[in-house]
């Protein structure tokens, strides 16, 4: 008998024990999932419902992207970008990269966490305040670099805000608020590096910037892929920076500089929430594809071959 | 073994390709609606039904800052007036915060307000329904106001507020352009006050070559084009019907201002830096053709110039015309929301912040119900900064406005200030960028619905 009720009441207590796991485990995930689906999936469906309806809710097929792609506001939008995006990408991945690496093997521990501090720093500033802040610096009558901006030809606030200038202003905010976080993870990543594997390279005769080259850099190709998959989501979508800028340069920056700024002027200035939305598709598709290539060719999601 | 499994792959990305390029096909060949429905409401009295009235319901107002101590003293002479008084930017300077938020209202269906203060550009979308559902949110002033008052605003100046016959908004006040100067140092350097055009433009030439760094005027601001291309009559963006807009810029009544203009730039004595630019050195303004608010808020506010030097005369015109025209620049206008519990209580608010004399001698800017302007002009306040009586040069520049310049669903800036000002920046003279001009304005018209006319 007692043998008999041993096991059966070990049983039961087990799969109690396993279900209540279980449950904890959707309980943890229960609340990203709500907010996922209220502020992720729902939004993404509603938009592509909107990008192929009209105003009246009937079907128009492509009428919407097609009207979209042949606005006059469209191509300049996308060329802007596009120019932001080249320079911001190969800046945020080269620039955190080599110096993480610095940080990591050439500097004193305390001096490398002090410089990591200062670096995230900016980053802790909200955007429109970093805004802020690159208005008064490039602002020849206040800045405390008015010499430098003097020295490259721009003594007027104007001059600054020539429309050629705008993607490399853009960039200057983007790489000074948002390099300092990617530092910090890219020296994360560098730690998980073994000390062996960096002994071993320097018993082979490896000097640092082999190492970084061969060894470092290799090694942390994975967190490199996600940094340009993130960088790559978050600079197509500028909206604040430049919608800021065109209203601190009185109107001289296009207020539709960005195809983010673009979707805001045809949802709230034209009442044209559809074709908002078909711009806004456009720019999830693009992120996507460029997010599959890049986690297709890096291997990014593959488990263990390594 | 990566060879097969990538073969695998690529079949099969083939085959999902295809599938791809099918739906796509088959989406875009099928029956589709049209992108822009036709709206089956229509601005004018037939779309305008008032909402159920709660006689006594609290009235929100929406105002600008510079309007707000004007809103609180009707709130203090009206204890019984239950008032919600909303603070926004006005939509000034080309904002569309209002457009932006009565979009949202519309497609919620409530939150409305009452009464706002707007530009007059607000009117062009507040008179259409903004989706197939909605009403027009602005009501027609003059089924609620009566005629004997609307008479008394000055001439033309409620014509941004007119469309299909009806009057949808109340103006707050007027900016037209005059020519500005300082009679201290024109009395100074002996120069005589042009009446003419061509006057000014063989001033500005004096003044390059006797007093090199002093300017007649600035043409980089947002809103130069106003001062200068409309007291030209430039048909830069004029309804010849009813969504019909002609955009000629090489229209001689351009032309002739971009010739004028381009050698004054070409010698400094126009500034290509706008007035309102950090960093204008406004020690050397001479003279400028601008708006009647310059006088207190540029000259006085911003320039810090000395009472008694500034002086205002009538507005340019070019030789052998017999009628003078203006421009205007800004001015802003009330509109009554047509989703308004409280019409009645609504229509007193805009009727007196509009027209109330004791209030309005202390505006800001120069009001557009005449009774009102002349209380303003009477106000020693308005006038005492002046080295001469400005009273009528204000009221005879106020009936000259040029109403060609049509009010249209987009702001004249922003094609301004894109093309225009960049260019001049970078060094490149009008002529050279007006062109880009011309399509950015045919580009804003067309995709708003315009058909657009460049003869």
């Amino acid at each position: 008998m007692e043998r008999a009720t041993a096991p059966s009441g070990a049983r039961p207590a087990r799969r109690h024990q396993r279900r209540r796991a279980g449950l904890a485990g959707y309980l943890f995930v229960s609340g990203y999932t709500v907010l996922l689906l209220a502020f992720g999936l729902f939004p993404t469906g509603y938009s592509i419902y909107l990008a192929f309806t009209n105003s009246l809710g009937q079907f128009t097929g492509l009428g919407q992207f097609v009207k979209v792609v042949g606005d006059f506001r469209f191509w300049p939008a996308f060329a802007d970008i596009g120019s932001y995006l080249a320079m911001w990408l190969v800046l945020v991945v080269v620039l955190t990269v080599v110096t993480a690496v610095i940080l990591r093997g050439r500097v004193r521990p305390g001096l490398s966490s002090v410089l990591r501090f200062l670096f995230y720093l900016p980053g802790a500033l909200a955007g429109v305040a970093s805004v802020l802040v690159w208005l008064f610096m490039l602002s020849p009558s206040v800045s405390p670099a008015t010499g430098l901006l003097r020295a490259l030809g721009l003594s007027t606030f104007d001059q600054v805000m020539a429309p050629g200038n705008l993607p490399v202003i853009l960039v200057l905010i983007a790489f000074w608020t948002g390099a300092g976080g990617w530092i910090v993870v890219m020296y994360g990543a560098l730690n998980n590096i073994p000390d062996e594997v960096l002994e071993a390279a320097r018993v082979d005769g490896a000097g640092p910037w082999r190492t970084a080259w061969n060894i470092q850099i290799p090694m942390i190709r994975k967190w490199i892929v996600y940094m340009g998959i993130l960088a790559f989501a978050s600079g197509s979508q500028l909206f604040v920076e430049p919608q800021l800028l065109a209203a601190a340069s009185l109107g001289r920056v296009s207020p539709t500089w960005s195809p983010n700024q673009l979707a805001y002027v045809f949802a709230f200035q034209y009442g044209d929430f559809n074709s908002a939305a078909a711009l806004s598709v456009l720019l999830l598709v693009i992120g996507l594809i460029v997010a599959a290539l890049l986690v297709t060719r890096s291997g990014l999601f593959k488990v263990g071959d390594e | 073994m990566t060879m097969r499994s990538s073969r695998i792959i690529t079949g099969g990305r083939r085959r999902r390709r295809a599938t791809l390029a099918a739906t796509v096909a088959t989406i875009a060949l099928a029956g589709c609606a049209s992108v822009a429905p036709a709206t089956t409401g229509s601005s004018g009295s037939s779309a305008f039904k008032e909402a159920t009235q709660t006689p006594g319901s609290t009235i929100t107002v929406w105002t600008d800052s510079t309007r707000l101590p004007f809103v609180q003293e009707y709130a203090k002479e009206h204890p019984n007036v239950k008032l919600n008084i909303v603070t926004y930017d006005g939509d000034a300077n080309g904002s569309t915060y209002l457009q932006t938020k009565v979009q949202l209202f519309d497609r919620t269906g409530k939150g409305w307000p009452d009464v706002v203060f707007a530009s007059p550009t607000d009117v062009t979308w507040a008179t259409v329904p903004t989706n197939p559902s909605a009403q027009a949110f602005a009501a027609p002033v003059d089924q609620l106001v009566p005629k004997s008052i609307l008479d008394n605003f000055a001439t033309g100046s409620l014509s941004p507020c007119q469309v299909d016959g009806h009057t949808y908004c109340l103006r707050n006040d007027i900016a037209q352009v005059v020519l500005w100067y300082n009679k201290t140092l024109m009395d100074k350097w002996g120069y005589q006050v042009p009446t003419t055009w061509e006057q000014y433009q063989a001033l500005g030439e004096e003044v390059a070559k006797q007093h090199p760094g002093y300017v007649i005027g600035s043409i980089g601001d947002t809103n130069s084009d106003e001062s200068y291309y409309w007291s030209s009559q430039c048909p830069a963006q004029e309804l010849v019907g009813k969504n019909t807009l002609e955009v000629d810029l090489s229209a001689p009544d351009c032309t002739r201002m971009t010739n004028l203009l381009d050698p004054l730039i070409a010698d400094k004595s126009v500034a290509t830096q706008g007035f309102f630019d950090q960093g204008f050195n406004g020690s050397k303004v001479l003279m400028s053709v601008g708006p009647s608010w310059q006088g207190q808020y540029l000259y006085n506010a911003a320039f810090k110039v000395p009472a008694g030097e500034m002086a205002a005369a009538a507005p340019l015109k070019w030789a052998g015309q017999s009628t003078t025209y203006t421009g205007n620049v800004g001015g802003g206008i009330w509109m009554i929301s047509s989703h308004s519990t409280n019409i009645k209580g609504a229509t007193a608010v805009a009727e007196w912040l509009t027209t109330n004399t004791s209030a309005l001698a202390s505006a800001p800017t120069y009001p557009a119900y005449v009774p009102a302007a002349k209380a303003w002009l009477a106000n020693p306040a308005n006038k005492d900064y002046f080295a001469a009586n400005v009273s009528n040069v204000f009221i005879n520049a106020a009936n000259e406005v040029w109403t060609g310049w049509s009010n249209t669903k987009f702001s004249d800036e922003t094609p301004w200030s894109n093309t225009i000002l960049p260019a001049l920046t970078a060094g490149k003279s009008l002529s050279a960028a007006v062109p880009a001009w011309q399509a950015s304005i045919v580009n804003q018209a067309k995709s708003l619905g315009y058909t657009v006319v460049t003869k």
